[in-house]
């Protein structure tokens, strides 16, 4: 039973206006991660134009992004393995939002790109490009299941970093 | 407590003030496999997880979310605290407790080393509208608070100089300790003031680790390796963080804790009934003031117990023998998980050259540091 | 196992912005919950909070500030976290405080203030990618759910006017919900021709963004039988996290819904969930998620849901089928992230206690579910009460 609801709504004016007091506050909160192991050979990897996975030999899954650990099998997983840098669409967005919620005129079309070499499911996030400008074109040229393949930045430019890979675009 | 429920598995890192080798899941990981085969299970056995976390801390917006893998946990119920690690011990006892489950793992870790501006952190804990605007360093909160215990109780700053001492001599004999160190009480009041009369070498200085623990019902014991370390009494209580309201001499939830613990554990003299002591020490006074909250001093007279020797490794009540978060390094919520590691060895005989001798019964308490008022007690044992 | 019962709910408006801070919130949810409940601060043992990122109400160790307003000061509170899925689960945690025997009463809380963070909550988003392989590609909130509802309508040939039927059920079911933010009288059109967020979503197949709290109160079997009078019980409890690596996952099926579920109905003793469940409130942030999500719960086939939703096999006055989100949900009540969550809870409750007035469903029910998710995609929350 819902009686005597309570709470007091805010129109955008009321703050503009003054109408209410704020106060702001601008965090400071930079963070410095530590990689580890397998996240730091996978940059050192994409550095040198490589897509880097690791394999274990219990259920002979390979997996993308490596792990240094099986989650499954719960054990020291066993190998570097180095994949193609083609892959497969397992799914796709045509974005046209910015992540302050401002909006874009170009859109972006983030994907789960599954790697070529890496067991099938193991995708990655990365982004399509040369694929259209708008929802048609990219509907008409992308859809799941299409074939990609990662362009680079030129080698002097990488940073060993996953923006190493610019984007990914059609096969054909 | 309906059933028994104890600690049966112990898994860690060493502790240390930076960590860039690891990533916190290959911290996790390693101390997961340890407590897994301390215990002698594998993840298929594991019923339920608790982790630890706060966003900030982590760097990252709803941390949860990386908690399974790394304790192999993918597909089970595993949830979130985000509290202290005793909160955590007593949210596993509880799900023990239901029936639904026989074993769960616990897990804490600290990254601290990747903050950049720790500070500016602590400070997002203060009210936002009445006391950030100030634009003042958060460490005035124990200042403040130090100053007032000392009043109420009559202890010294001279005395709460000695706890740094004793705990960074005590992490000496402590091999996972990141910051052993023979330090004099008068070169902690000479340390530069922070928050007067809280000085630089009176604060623990933050490090990195994990902790995973196996807890499981006696009735799962007989499919265990683990030695089990029994956990008779364990209560958290939280008082307001609210700067304008909340009591500054003494800490209520330790004493309303404490009393809760005791009751449960069958602990009716605590400095008889106790062979030791892990005690928040985030702070050298809070040592003092917790020591007198659980009753293991009267009050006023902790300053002077200490000085006397009384809660010295190989003392009457041994506090922080393992060198508490001042020795051993400040972990943030994971704290009070470093003191039940050393409870657990300690009550195994697995305490090496640190061991008190015939260590039946011990307690951890526990607090979330400033701003907080939050704070909790385990007492626990061995058969 | 000990039984768990339910005394009292209370809840907030649900507002873009409101004036109240998060402990004024939560103090308005917890006096509703307790007056429903008919009982003082005094009689509550302990206190549950679940909320969700701390970025939102830009307080870090939030669950602390907020204990003033929870009425948790000198008692046992317990802050639990599964992002999204908090509200669902904050429940879940009394239960167990409750069964445990540790305690005979809990004061349940949820709340969320996502308005303080400026220029937009979804900013706060951004930092639940990985640090590593993620982030720096310059993500944003909205891809996680454009791209699991794409694989979702791809797997299964499910058509954009399928999934924007939930909006136009939830709005409208919404407008009989005194907290309700976004009810409305929408057509299917509207929905799907709203300006496109992230294709496939659009701006109308989205939930708000809201500040609100609710409460729950609970107790133990002797404190209730004590009280008196009829009870609505929590019969089973269920939650699930799956692997953090969510590119790694299936997108297109929340098994660990169907894993929450399973846990909750083995509690509950319920054999045949699309018998024995009469009423449901599934996590429904986004429309494709409420189908999704009654997949996962077994209550539909996989790729089904759209199907019984064409038949109005979930609407609120069907008498042959399960009435879905009667409340509004998230899509027309708001999503203030884990107090939308205890909403749905509290939803339930009013329904199988049949004082859900304008929204009381024509179907009898004696038992109905809630459900929550979020994380990476990748938690599912269930609670099954019953009568």
């Amino acid at each position: 039973m819902i009686s005597e609801l309570r709470g007091t709504s805010l129109r955008e004016e009321d703050i503009g206006s003054g109408n209410v007091l704020t106060t702001e506050w601008r965090p400071k909160l930079d963070f410095a991660f530590d990689p580890g192991v397998a996240i730091g050979q996978f940059l050192q990897g994409l550095k040198e134009g490589k897509l880097l996975g690791r394999r274990c030999h219990q259920c002979g899954r390979t997996m993308i992004p490596p792990r240094m650990f099986c989650e499954l099998c719960f054990r020291r997983n066993d190998e570097w393995v180095e994949l193609k840098d083609t892959g497969r669409v397992n799914t796709f967005s045509v974005s046209y939002v910015n992540w302050d919620a401002s909006r874009r005129e170009k859109p972006q079309v983030p994907a789960v790109i599954e790697i070529d070499g890496a067991s099938p499911g193991m995708g990655i996030l990365h982004l399509l490009s040369e694929v259209g400008e708008s929802v048609k074109e990219v509907m008409a040229r992308v859809k799941v299941g299409t074939a990609v393949q990662a362009v680079w930045k030129p080698a002097a430019q990488r940073e060993g970093s996953i923006t190493d890979i610019l984007y990914f675009r059609p096969l054909s | 407590m309906t059933e028994k429920v104890a600690v049966v598995g112990a898994g860690f890192t060493s502790l240390r003030a930076m960590s860039p080798d690891m990533s916190f899941r290959e911290m996790v990981f390693d101390a997961a496999v340890r407590a897994y085969e301390d215990a002698g299970i594998t993840p298929r056995d594991i019923d339920s997880v608790v982790a630890l976390g706060e966003d900030f801390r982590e760097g990252t917006c709803i941390s949860d979310e990386y908690v399974p893998d790394q304790l192999g946990a993918v597909q089970k119920p595993v949830q979130t605290v985000s509290g202290d690690g005793l909160q955590g011990l007593g949210v596993a006892a509880m799900l023990l407790n239901t029936g639904a489950c026989e074993i769960v793992v616990l897990e804490g870790h600290s990254k601290a080393s990747n903050i950049r501006h720790p500070a500016h952190v602590e400070a997002m804990a203060l009210d936002p509208g009445f006391v950030r605007p100030h634009g003042w360093h958060p460490v005035f909160v124990a200042g403040l608070e130090m100053r007032r215990f000392l009043h109420e109780s009559g202890n010294t700053a001279a005395q709460a100089a000695r706890v740094v001492a004793k705990n960074r001599r005590n992490a000496l004999r402590n091999p996972i300790a990141a910051y052993p160190a023979k330090v004099s009480f008068e070169q902690v009041l000479e340390s530069r003031p922070l928050a007067e009369p809280l000085r630089e070498l009176d604060c623990a200085a933050p490090a990195d680790g994990a902790f995973v623990f196996v807890i499981a019902r006696e009735s799962a014991f007989k499919r265990l390796r683990g030695q089990p370390v029994f956990l008779d009494g364990i209560s958290w209580i939280s008082d307001t963080c609210n700067l304008f309201t909340r009591g500054w001499g003494e800490a209520s939830y330790t004493r309303q804790a404490a009393e809760r613990a005791y009751a449960m554990a069958g602990v009716s003299s605590p400095s008889r009934d106790l062979n030791f002591a892990e005690v928040d020490d985030s702070f050298a006074y809070k040592e003092l003031q917790h020591i007198e909250a659980l009753g293991l001093a009267p009050k006023g007279q902790g300053g002077t117990m200490l000085e006397q020797g009384a809660f010295d490794a190989g003392g009457k009540l041994p506090v922080n023998v393992s060198g508490g978060s001042l020795g051993c390094g400040h972990l943030h919520d994971a704290s009070s998980l470093r003191g039940l590691l050393e409870a657990v060895l300690q009550l195994r005989g697995h305490a090496g050259e640190r061991q008190v001798a015939n260590a039946r019964r011990g307690l951890v308490c526990s607090w979330r540091s400033i701003p907080t008022a939050t704070g909790a007690v385990a007492v626990l044992s061995r058969r | 196992m000990p039984k768990v019962a339910v005394l009292g709910a209370g809840l907030t408006r649900f507002m873009r912005r409101s004036l109240e801070t998060g402990r004024e919130l939560c103090w308005e949810a917890a006096s509703a919950a307790l007056r429903e409940a008919d009982l003082t601060l005094a009689d509550i043992d302990c206190v549950v909070m679940g909320t969700a990122p701390d970025a939102f109400d830009g307080v870090h160790m939030k669950g602390e500030y907020l204990l003033d307003g929870c009425g948790a000061k000198g008692k046992p509170y317990t802050r639990v976290y599964v992002g999204g899925g908090s509200g669902v689960f904050a429940p879940i945690a009394g239960w167990y405080h409750l069964a445990s025997g540790a305690f005979r009463t809990c004061l349940v809380m949820a709340e969320e203030k996502m308005s303080p963070t400026q220029p937009h909550p979804q900013g706060a988003f951004n930092a639940i990618y990985d640090q590593f392989t993620e982030r720096p590609l310059g993500v944003n909130l909205l891809w996680i759910f454009s791209l699991e509802q794409m694989r979702y309508m791809q797997t299964y040939g499910i058509p954009m006017e399928s999934i924007a039927k939930v909006a136009v059920k939830n709005k409208r079911n919404a407008k009989d919900h005194p907290s309700a933010q976004l009810g409305g009288d929408f057509t299917v059109e509207q929905i799907v021709n709203a300006e496109i967020m992230a294709y496939p979503v659009t701006r109308l197949m989205v939930s708000p963004v809201t500040d609100g709290a609710g409460a729950m109160v609970l107790c133990n079997e002797d404190f209730a039988k004590k009280k008196g009078g009829k009870h609505v019980w929590v019969d089973g409890v269920g939650w699930n996290l799956d692997t953090s690596y969510w590119t790694n996952r299936d997108l297109a099926y929340p098994q660990y819904v169907e894993n929450a579920a399973k846990m909750a109905y083995k509690m509950a003793g319920i054999k045949n969930p699309r018998e024995e469940i009469h009423v449901a409130e599934p996590y429904d942030p986004f429309c494709y998620k409420e189908l999704h999500h009654l997949e996962g719960l077994q209550l539909a086939g996989k790729g089904e849901a759209p199907k019984l939703l064409e038949k109005g096999f979930w609407d609120r006055d069907t008498t042959t089928g399960i009435p879905s989100s009667p409340s509004g949900g998230l899509l027309g009540v708001g999503n203030p992230i884990a107090a939308a969550g205890i909403m749905k809870v509290a939803e339930i409750f009013w329904q199988l206690k049949g004082t859900a007035g304008a929204r009381q469903i024509r179907r009898t029910a004696k038992r109905g579910l809630a459900q929550a998710w979020g994380d990476l995609m990748q938690v599912g929350t269930v609670v099954v009460l019953g009568t």
